[in-house]
């Protein structure tokens, strides 16, 4: 690659949002035409990622390399591996229906809330793409400007809590993670991620540095008990909001965690992987029945979520209960490449699942699914794609749910067939749940008068809908170039936390 | 006799010209006020020219090492002047509207300079000493500069008062370490200091010296003026006193702690600091949140950012000493952009100078509501931010030291803090506005704080150039 693609992919959609945040409400409809524009310009720009991938090697791949500060050793680094490009492009997928989602919405400043996103949209790739950790705690942490903006201007009644308390928890985890960083490098003397992984640290400073990182992610993914800012941020955001806070934001825990923790302090992980494991479990089956009690569609489908994250930590920790972890060994391998599958996964489902509540929610303005019923009378179109997400929520068979879910559980299973039932119980809650919910709201008679009122989707909604259900098949079905391409770096992380530091 | 005039050509510049300032102020009628700022301003840029020409490269000491001017002194000079021509820019126009448009706020304000300088050169105690009082000086006297307002008058008192026991404890200080050591100048001090063992006079003395240094900054337990006095002074008073003033702040700990005390850091002076860095923040974060008056706030916060430039201190370090003057230069860029919009949200016969009066400014004014989200955000230390870097830089000091619960607590209190800071923001954009008044400021306010805040972005996008020079000119 001659071009600088991924630092292309940071910067247009973070420069187009400043472009569209200048159109201003006089202007709104170029900044919305631009706006997409850019995000599919960006989306388009980013298929090389993908096709120009070389899958047979664990190294950083598109590499770039600028000084940033020298003083500390910081470099603008950027590359991408097996781990990080699935993400990237899934950042970038999902941008295009952020913005067709609040086209004709958005009412109140269209061009700030479309410049929000973009911005977004350019820090997260940074996230997923700095190899250097200065630079990665920036994106990191510049995150949080675009997302407080974008919970607190056009969320619902309670943004103003939400968004201070979304706000608030995570920089309180990430704070934590700076002073680590921080500690690490005054041991290695740059910032780059790479040399943090070389460390030899003693017992005590993992376990330290460890339980630092995992205030940061848990918090992030989030993890039973620090979930509770989830729900608010969920139902209180606009819809584009909670699509990206569901599809992507809470990926940058999951990776996280296998891009610093795992690698960084593999005897720490090892050490405290019973303590990830039970979190992991009680976010899966305890989250579940709170999920099945939820009176609110967006809020079951963030403890839904929650609870599909606490797979994707079980899949990375459950690795070390299978001792000894080595890239040799076909459980952690499957366990590892579940939690990464479920990642991308419930990315395009819960997606399109908040995407399913905001088309609702623009027509009837209620959330509660007590106001629904029989919708598949009015909206069919809609109803049927609904019940596919629904239904991949639940880990159809052929459905990308499925995939993740399905190699976590191997995984686990021949760590310890126990924690495996347990796992299993997923299947059930999940389908239970979810099921239940489009029970209530699309099937059956036409429960009021409002419902018999709606309009099934139009033109917009539809394609929406329908690429993300396409793309939720063809990885259901065909998840193989997806795990091939992820297959070297799985290994090579297996090899790192295979080998103790001590 | 050693006189190396050169070496001290900016201060005897800036003094000649504030007597030219103040006889030509004289001759001016009252709507003629404006040429008092333009000749402030030109005065200042010549004082700039001057420091640039005679520039040094390694330390000159003259007047019988009563004196000394280095590379560092340069910069945190030129910083001063830059912070100073902001701050009359700010003030210009707000004067004007609220009939305070007289030439001793210029005047003052260069006298003030010329203090901060003289502190930042000192090379004795005594010189030291002089500057602050010709700081402080012109500082109760600007804070009491609007006669009819109580509220003014009270502050200037309360001010005099309390910093006249600082300066008393200052000297004290000192005249006990010249009781002991037998000399005033900074490295026959440190010499004379450094071989003998730590004796309880010595402690005794540096007690004092830390409580004048720890009033001056408005550390906690010696802050009780700081809230009084930002709120009661006029807002371009505040916003004098909140930014330039610092830079000598900085001198003086620099001045006196590290180069003249520097062998009692472990067992004295790092101990002491670490107890008012650590009630700096807590008190600081916590009494900020529940200020419904953005002036007293920002002067909680101040508090708390004290904590954050003494953590540079506490690390002693040359690499801590660079970290804290990183701060400093970041704090006076972030204070002065935040009071300035403060006073560009006021207008004749309105004073925003409460929280509410934020409310809905993105609805008024979407680019000034960026702007205040960018020094707020920045302030609260969020990347990318100067404010990040600045405690990026700080945190290492004290990891370096290997003080990790020191930083742990400095991070917790920053998270309390970035509260109110957000606070701000959620009332520019997620509540309405209650007043739609457009803003009317002058164009070059409106340039001029704009950049200011974009200086902030710029400086968190390539910090390496300050953090470099902080490095360089302390030897870090």
């Amino acid at each position: 690659m001659n071009w600088p693609i991924l630092s292309v992919v940071i910067w247009l959609p973070i420069l187009g949002g400043i472009a569209v945040m200048l159109c201003g409400s006089e202007r709104a409809q170029l900044g919305k035409q631009l706006a997409l524009g850019v995000s599919i310009i960006t989306f388009a720009l980013s298929v090389p990622l993908w096709t120009g991938f070389d899958a047979s090697t664990a190294a950083m791949q598109f590499v770039e390399n600028l000084p940033w500060i020298e003083r500390f050793g910081a470099n603008y680094a950027l590359g991408v591996d097996g781990i990080s490009m699935p993400l990237v492009l899934l950042t970038t997928f999902l941008t295009p229906f952020v913005v067709v989602a609040g086209w004709e919405v958005i009412e109140t400043r269209p061009t700030q809330y479309f410049a929000a996103f973009l911005i977004l949209e350019g820090l997260m790739i940074g996230t997923f793409a700095a190899t250097d950790a200065l630079l990665f705690y920036v994106f990191w942490e510049a995150m949080l400007v675009p997302m407080f903006i974008i919970i607190g201007v056009w969320g619902g009644a309670r943004r103003v809590y939400a968004t201070v308390k979304f706000f608030l928890y995570t920089f309180l985890g990430s704070v934590f993670m700076l002073v680590a960083l921080i500690y690490m490098y005054l041991q290695a003397g740059d910032y780059a991620i790479a040399s943090f992984h070389e460390l030899r640290l003693t017992m005590n400073e993992q376990i330290f540095i460890f339980l630092a990182f995992l205030l940061a992610f848990a918090v992030k993914v989030p993890m039973f008990p620090v979930h509770t800012w989830l729900p608010d941020a969920h139902v209180e955001a606009p819809t584009g909001g909670s699509v990206i806070l569901a599809a992507i934001l809470l990926k940058m825990g999951g990776y996280g965690f296998v891009r610093f923790s795992l690698p960084i302090t593999p005897d720490a992980s090892h050490e405290l992987a019973w303590l990830m494991i039970t979190l992991s479990l009680i976010a899966v089956v305890y989250i579940g029945f709170v999920a099945l009690v939820q009176a609110d569609m967006k809020k079951l489908i963030a403890y839904s979520s929650i609870a599909h994250m606490g797979f994707v930590t079980l899949g990375f920790f459950v690795i070390f209960a299978a001792t000894p972890a080595s890239p040799v060994n076909d459980g952690a391998r499957m366990a590892l490449q579940g939690g990464m599958m479920q990642m991308l996964s419930h990315g395009l489902i819960s997606g399109a699942l908040f995407l399913c509540v905001g088309v609702l929610y623009d027509r009837m303005h209620s959330r509660e699914i007590s106001a629904y019923g029989g919708v598949i009378n009015t909206m069919p179109k809609f109803a049927a794609l609904m019940v596919l997400f629904g239904l991949a929520n639940a880990g159809l068979p052929g459905t990308s749910g499925f995939v993740g879910e399905f190699f976590v559980i191997l995984g686990t299973f021949q760590a310890n067939p126990w924690l495996a039932f347990l796992a299993a119980t997923t299947l059930i809650l999940g389908a239970a749940y979810t099921l239940w919910m489009i029970k209530r709201v699309v099937f059956g008679d036409v429960a009021n008068s409002h419902v018999a009122a709606l309009t099934d989707v139009g033109a917009r909604e539809f394609w929406m809908l329908m690429v993300l259900a396409v793309a939720v098949l063809i990885v259901g079905v065909w998840p193989a170039p997806l795990v091939d391409r992820m297959d070297a770096s799985i290994g090579q992380l297996l090899m790192h936390v295979g080998q103790p530091k001590l | 006799m050693d006189f190396n005039y050169a070496a001290a050509a900016p201060e005897i510049f800036l003094g000649l010209a504030i007597c030219v300032v103040l006889l030509v102020d004289v001759f001016l009628k009252d709507e003629q006020r404006e040429t008092t700022y333009v000749l402030a301003m030109l005065a200042l840029i010549g004082t700039a020219a001057v420091n640039l020409y005679f520039a040094v490269s390694a330390e000159v000491v003259t007047f019988n090492g009563a004196y000394v001017t280095d590379p560092a002194s340069g910069v945190l000079k030129m910083f001063a002047y830059v912070a100073l021509g902001v701050t009359f820019l700010y003030s210009r126009e707000y004067l004007q509207n609220n009939g305070l448009l007289k030439g001793e706020f210029f005047v003052l304000g260069l006298f003030g300079l010329l203090g901060i300088m003289i502190m930042i050169s000192a090379h004795s105690l005594l010189t030291l000493y002089l500057g602050l009082e010709v700081l402080a000086l012109s500082q109760y006297t600007l804070v009491a500069f609007n006669r009819d307002s109580a509220a003014s008058a009270e502050a200037a008192m309360k001010y005099f008062v309390l910093g006249a026991i600082a300066s008393g404890a200052l000297l004290y200080g000192i005249s006990l370490l010249y009781g002991i050591t037998g000399t005033l100048q900074l490295d026959e001090l440190a010499a004379r200091v450094g071989a003998a063992e730590i004796s309880i006079p010595a402690l005794l003395a540096l007690a004092f010296i830390i409580v004048g240094i720890a009033f001056k900054f408005g550390a906690v337990p010696f802050h009780m003026w700081l809230p009084d006095v930002y709120q009661g002074a006029p807002t371009p008073v505040t916003l004098f006193i909140g930014s330039v003033p610092k830079l000598a702040s900085f001198a003086l700990v620099w001045r006196v702690l590290s180069e003249g005390l520097g062998p009692l850091h472990d067992g004295g002076w790092r101990d002491m600091l670490i107890v008012l860095c650590v009630l700096s923040l807590g008190l600081g974060n916590l009494a900020a949140i529940v200020q419904t008056n953005i002036k007293r706030m920002l002067a909680y916060s101040t508090i708390s950012h004290v904590g954050f430039i003494f953590m540079g201190f506490i690390a002693g370090t040359d690499a801590g000493l660079s970290a804290a003057m990183f701060y400093t230069f970041a704090y006076v860029l972030m204070a002065a952009a935040a009071f300035g919009m403060v006073i560009l949200l006021s207008r004749r016969g309105f004073e925003a100078e409460r929280l509410e009066d934020f409310k809905g400014l993105n609805a008024r004014s979407p680019w000034f509501a960026l702007v205040m989200l960018m020094i707020m955000f920045s302030m609260a230390g969020v990347p990318p931010f100067v404010g990040f870097y600045a405690k990026l830089v700080v945190l290492a000091a004290v990891l370096n030291a290997g003080l990790v619960w020191l930083a742990a607590v400095g991070v917790l209190f920053a998270v309390i803090g970035a509260y109110y800071y957000i606070r701000v923001v959620w009332y520019m954009y997620f509540a309405d506005a209650t007043d739609q008044t457009p803003l009317a400021a002058a164009a070059d306010m409106r340039i001029v704080i704009s950049a200011n805040a974009l200086g902030l972005l710029a400086l968190g996008l390539f910090p390496g150039g300050l953090l470099d020079l902080c490095a360089r000119v302390l030897g870090g």
